[in-house]
């Protein structure tokens, strides 16, 4: 059986992961933030193989549920809906966007470890936020291709960082494990990870010498 | 829709950039808006078709206020179109807007054109007394009443913005009856539907990766455009790119430069700083267009054809790019550059 892939946002992020899910022949749902009419357009143009459909049909239908909504916003969603189902959290905080926001910005957890506290019945695994939409876009490659790009991985259960280690690979990126969710402050702004579109071998480096900056302290 | 290669339109784009002067020191925001007004008259005697240049309103960028920019740049020049890349509308006030751009029209004799945006930094937001929070119904409001000012006619309108107006005349009227405006857009789907609704033509920011990203966005854009009954205008693309007479000697000015801004930048929005092979892959397909005259024609040439666009606006003068390299980037963009990509387009 196909498995069903939700993508909550529609905007860059959201849209690049519905075409990188799309072209890996995952069945694709995407939802944004307002009526369905609103996107019916862009995705019909941007994301022809995906199905436009509210938040409610995205959390009910998938499998997998890609939150690429603006990090401020997660709290709007049902952790009911999205109970006993992988979440993979692709957000990051965003001053801009999201305001100034101070339970966003500590430094004692990470903001998928907020993120895995509010939906406590699902599985919640962080993975696909450090790489640019652009660099989504323009990179994926088959297994053993040369220069095939990393993508790292954080989460706590071994069964979904898994399930999530193939999804990354079948999208086209070589899965790099970074540890758990607390350890995933080192993946998010700020860090030497963010932004970081490199091979597997250069991923790790970076990940390794998170404890040697001055951020990682 | 493919496009008379003569017809494309070709631009430069400023933020108003700090350059260093000849002796390698930073110019002042003064002089920098100074060198600003020299290169438009420059790009007007060369035959270029626009300069446009953006607001913004942080310490590397001289420009806030990019009308009375051109108003100095109009008065000095014959044919060069006068535009703004962007006016950000959602911190402004439309009707502000409409007069300040139809009093530049005014003074250049019908050469000026509002470029509207939400803007890719969000400083004029607190600065203004505005609330980011708001940042989707503030550009949606003001677009709305913009066009309705577009139309020179009495104007009513109301909203939560801003104070409402009943069957009001704003002036100065343009002699053309129709002030040229457009829509600059970084790549929001959802900016690409608004712009067709309303029946503006876009110009894409295109600021890094590749320019195929976009190809989509061109077919969203004139679908748009069919289902809202409005008309779909030829694309614009505004991108980043030093020239020079070698490739050598401007990838290492890109490298300098144009990559130093781009960290800066990101530096305050978290990302780390472009690596090597990052900015090789930006300046070999990407969106960073430096080279020689040759190399940077090709690229051109290339992304003007997959995009199908009718606008190209080169953003010459990132960074600190020294004054002496920014005016031979201009120099060769319009002597050899142009001619070579509208020729190498009319091959086809």
């Amino acid at each position: 059986m196909t498995t069903t892939i939700g993508i909550l946002g529609a905007g860059k992020l959201g849209t690049v992961l519905a075409q990188l899910t799309t072209a890996a022949g995952y069945h694709v749902l995407i939802a944004g933030s307002g009526h369905v009419a609103k996107i019916q357009l862009t995705v019909e143009v941007l994301i022809p193989a995906a199905v436009p459909t509210t938040i409610a049909e995205v959390c009910h239908q998938a499998d997998i549920v890609i939150l690429a909504l603006p990090l401020s916003k997660y709290q709007t969603l049902s952790p009911a809906a999205l109970a006993g189902k992988l979440v993979i959290d692709a957000m990051n905080y965003w001053w801009e966007t999201d305001g100034n926001r101070e339970d966003l910005t500590n430094t004692h957890y990470s903001s998928s470890e907020q993120v895995a506290r509010y939906f406590h019945k699902s599985h919640v695994v962080k993975a696909l936020n450090h790489m640019g939409y652009h660099d989504l876009f323009d990179e994926p490659r088959l297994q053993g291709q040369p220069g095939r790009k990393a993508i790292a991985i954080a989460g706590d259960e071994e069964k979904y960082v898994e399930e999530t280690v193939k999804l990354v690979d079948r999208l086209g990126f070589d899965p790099v494990r970074a540890g758990s969710l607390a350890d995933s402050g080192k993946m998010e702004p700020g860090s030497a990870v963010f932004g970081a579109n490199v091979t597997k071998k250069e991923l790790k480096k970076l990940l390794t010498d998170f404890s040697k900056t001055k951020y990682g302290q | 829709m493919t496009m008379d290669s003569r017809q494309i339109i070709f631009g430069i784009d400023s933020f108003g950039d700090l350059p260093q002067n000849e002796d390698g020191k930073l110019m002042t925001q003064a002089q920098a808006i100074r060198q600003v007004v020299t290169e438009g008259i420059l790009a007007d005697n060369l035959g270029l078709d626009v300069i446009a240049l953006g607001e913004h309103h942080r310490s590397e960028y001289a420009i806030s206020s990019p009308e009375t920019v051109l108003a100095g740049i109009a008065t000095q020049t014959k044919k060069i179109t006068l535009a703004s890349g962007v006016t950000v509308l959602s911190s402004d006030d439309p009707v502000r807007v409409y007069e300040r751009f139809a009093t530049l029209d005014a003074l250049s004799n019908g050469r000026a054109e509002v470029v509207l945006g939400r803007g890719s930094f969000t400083e004029s937001f607190p600065l203004y007394g505005y609330d980011l929070s708001d940042y989707n119904l503030l550009f949606e409001e003001k677009i709305e009443l913009f066009t309705k000012l577009l139309t020179e006619k009495a104007v009513t309108w109301s909203g939560k913005t801003r104070a409402a107006l009943t069957d009001v005349e704003v002036y100065p009227k343009t002699e053309r009856g129709r002030l040229a405006a457009r829509i600059a857009v970084g790549g929001s789907p959802e900016s690409v539907v608004r712009a067709a609704r309303y029946g503006f033509p876009i110009t894409l920011a295109i600021i890094s990766g590749s320019p195929k990203r976009f190809v989509s966005y061109v077919e969203l854009y004139r679908k748009a455009a069919q289902k809202f009954a409005t008309q779909a205008f030829p694309i614009g693309i505004h991108s980043h790119g030093v020239i020079a007479e070698s490739d050598e000697e401007a990838v290492d000015l890109a490298w300098k430069h144009i990559r130093k801004s781009f960290v800066r930048i990101g530096k305050e929005r978290g990302w780390r700083p472009m690596g090597k092979a990052q900015f090789e892959k930006e300046v070999k397909n990407g969106s960073i267009y430096a080279g020689a005259p040759e190399t940077v024609a090709q690229r051109l040439a290339a992304t003007i054809k997959q995009l199908d666009a009718g606008r190209f606006e080169l953003a010459y003068g990132a960074g600190e790019l020294p004054v002496q390299a920014r005016l031979k980037t201009i120099e060769l963009y319009a002597t050899k550059v142009v001619p070579r990509v509208k020729e190498l387009l009319a091959k086809e």
